[in-house]
């Protein structure tokens, strides 16, 4: 009745009976683990955080900057060849565009009572709200209303807001921007940590900052902006958008055959995959690198495995000749190893897990233990143990009773 | 019960090879009690081995209980082992680490069952009642002995093979293990083995075999 339980008992009872000697070879495989288990969190924590970051600006984002363009072997430092005509132009002609948002940037000296800093202004379009996935934390955005008639209002960003109000509520607030006055009626949630973030800039009516600055005109007399912004509405077809976009501008800019394209797009569709091919990499890369603790501590479990069977000679020798069977000496051994290894999977994972929580906590990286990890590395720490006690437990079946007995 | 015809083993020593037993033809009866004596080397250890099914002869047949022993594989020779032969070592043989009950239980458990209530009547039957919880460290040799004999025993085997069951111990201990395996034998007729120097122990068994050079030299009827 009892009988399936025996082995198992007596491959505990090996293991208990030699507590210092098990607990260093678990120790191998506890390290193993752990380190498997912590390095592929942390692997997975970071893809996982620059995706939610992706994310967040939305990944339908496609984003189009004058490039540096070369004349005659020269660098030309950064082009101005991107216009709102050009947006104009996409808006209409390329398929699968959802919304466009051209926008231009200067740096104007931002005064409220005594605080005063200087800042990004950037002019943007009603839909520039909708195209960078901006949430608003307090107030609210300009309208097409506000855009139409150039009215003087502004969107902060969260450090901008801390820095000239602090604590106060800034809605309704005059400040001076630059030449002009304006009034604030918004501030953004903040998105920290991010490239490109909003956070330290502020927002206007592309037609209320020109009348603070001058906006530049190209040769053509097209008004000159500082990216495009725009989302598309097939995220599927972010490839073939940009295709169209760069030889809509292509044309555009007159640009023959051979030339250097004078601008950059940048799909962020592209730039998630890209992201998460290199960290799925490094996570493969940290998790190899953790795989080889945990052989090394298989090839211990080996050795220990060899050295328990010589010593345990004349055990086998009795238990041979008490009537066990080869199969039941080495299932005996097998059981050990496994034993060892399934328990110092278990607390392997649970120092691994602990370990990864540390590594939150001090927030310089985020870290994600999955239910996958934890299997694979239980299982794959049992397999160890199988495969490293193969050897040692088919030893010691195949021994001669007789010899077994009489070693000492 | 035991039928040994023409038994020869011969073991490789290097390039030579050494006889060990050189045509041993034996017939034992279900109930015998049978000392065998001889010289160191004369191979009484290996015929022991061999009738216990722990080697196999190199040449001849064996019949245990009608049944033809002598060719059959490892995994088979410990299964006929662990049901038909009980073992007693000269050196006594019990797990260290382990407790009088837990070493006579080891003797049931590849013998195809028997549970704790069966261990501990063996251990009933040596006198041993008490100390079922002490390891073999905390008991003397005479008693380490006797939790070997209510190992062999507790399988009820047919067979009990006893090689210099006294060896180790002083002569009084001695005493007391063989009349624990004489009153074995007398009271649940166990076929019973016994391989010894001690010619007063041969006496109280009812056959002596004598072996020398690996041939049976004599017999004698006590």
């Amino acid at each position: 009745m009892k009988k399936w339980f025996e082995p198992f008992s007596t491959a505990w009872n090996g293991v208990v009976t030699h507590k210092l000697r098990s607990f260093l070879t678990m120790l191998g495989i506890v390290i193993g683990v752990a380190a498997v288990i912590s390095l592929m969190s942390i692997g997975r924590g970071t893809t996982a955080q620059i995706l939610a970051n992706i994310e967040s600006m939305g990944s339908d984002l496609v984003t189009i900057r004058p490039g540096a363009f070369t004349f005659g072997g020269v660098r030309g430092g950064t082009a101005q060849t991107l216009t709102q005509e050009d947006a104009a132009a996409i808006s209409e002609q390329v398929a699968y565009i959802d919304l466009v948002a051209p926008s231009y940037s200067a740096n104007l000296q931002l005064v409220v009572g005594s605080e005063n800093m200087n800042t990004q202004v950037t002019g943007v379009t009603p839909e520039y709200q909708a195209v960078q996935n901006l949430e608003i934390a307090n107030g609210a955005f300009f309208t097409e209303y506000d855009y139409q008639r150039g009215t003087k209002v502004v969107v902060l960003g969260s450090n901008v807001k801390e820095t000239l109000f602090g604590d106060a509520d800034p809605i309704g607030q005059q400040m001076r921007m630059g030449t002009i006055i304006v009034r604030v009626i918004g501030v953004l949630e903040s998105k920290e940590g991010m490239m490109g973030s909003p956070d330290d800039g502020i927002l206007i009516p592309l037609t209320a900052l020109q009348q603070a600055v001058a906006q530049p005109r190209t040769a053509q007399g097209e008004r000159v902006v500082s990216s495009i912004a725009l989302t598309v509405s097939d995220e599927e077809q972010a490839d073939h958008v940009v295709d169209e976009i760069t030889s809509l501008l292509r044309t555009r800019h007159r640009l023959g055959p051979g030339v250097d394209d004078d601008f950059n797009i940048m799909s962020m569709e592209e730039i998630a995959s890209t992201i998460s091919e290199v960290t799925g990499t490094m996570t493969l890369l940290l998790g190899a690198i953790a795989a080889i603790s945990l052989l090394v501590g298989g090839i211990g479990v080996m050795n220990i495995m060899l050295v328990s069977v010589l010593e345990r000679t004349r055990e086998i020798g009795i238990r041979k000749a008490l009537g066990a069977r080869e199969r039941d000496i080495w299932i005996q051994f097998l059981l050990e190893a496994a034993f060892l290894t399934f328990a110092g999977g278990i607390i392997g994972v649970i120092v691994g897990w602990a370990v990864s929580y540390m590594v939150s906590a001090t927030g310089f990286m985020t870290t994600l233990v999955t239910a996958d990890i934890v299997i694979l590395a239980v299982s794959v720490s049992v397999a160890i143990g199988l495969f490293f006690g193969f050897y040692p437990a088919w030893n010691a079946s195949r021994l001669n009773p007789i010899e077994a007995l009489r070693s000492e | 019960m035991i039928k040994l015809q023409d038994i020869t083993k011969v073991y490789p020593m290097g390039k030579r090879e050494l006889t060990v037993l050189n045509g041993v033809t034996l017939h034992i009866e279900q109930g015998d009690l049978v000392a065998i004596m001889g010289p160191s080397g004369s191979g009484k250890s290996t015929l022991l081995n061999l009738i216990g099914c722990l080697d196999k002869p190199t040449s001849g047949n064996y019949y245990l209980e009608d049944r033809e022993v002598s060719r059959l594989s490892s995994g088979e020779l410990a299964k006929v082992r662990g049901q038909k032969v009980g073992f007693i070592f000269q050196t006594f043989n019990l797990l260290p680490r382990l407790s009088a009950l837990a070493n006579v239980e080891l003797g049931l458990r590849y013998s195809g069952g028997g549970d704790r209530h069966q261990a501990m009547e063996a251990l009933g039957k040596v006198g041993l009642s008490d100390r079922a919880n002490h390891r073999p460290t905390e008991l003397s040799g005479g008693e380490q002995q006797r939790v070997a004999i209510a190992r062999a025993l507790a399988k009820n085997p047919p067979l009990i093979l006893a090689d210099e069951p006294t060896g180790n111990l002083d002569s009084r201990s001695g005493e007391e293990i063989i009349s624990i395996l004489t009153s074995l034998h007398s009271e649940q007729g166990i076929t019973l083995l016994v391989v010894t120097h001690d010619a007063n122990i041969a006496h109280q068994c009812q056959r002596i075999i004598y072996l020398k050079d690996g041939q049976v030299v004599a017999e004698e009827k006590v």
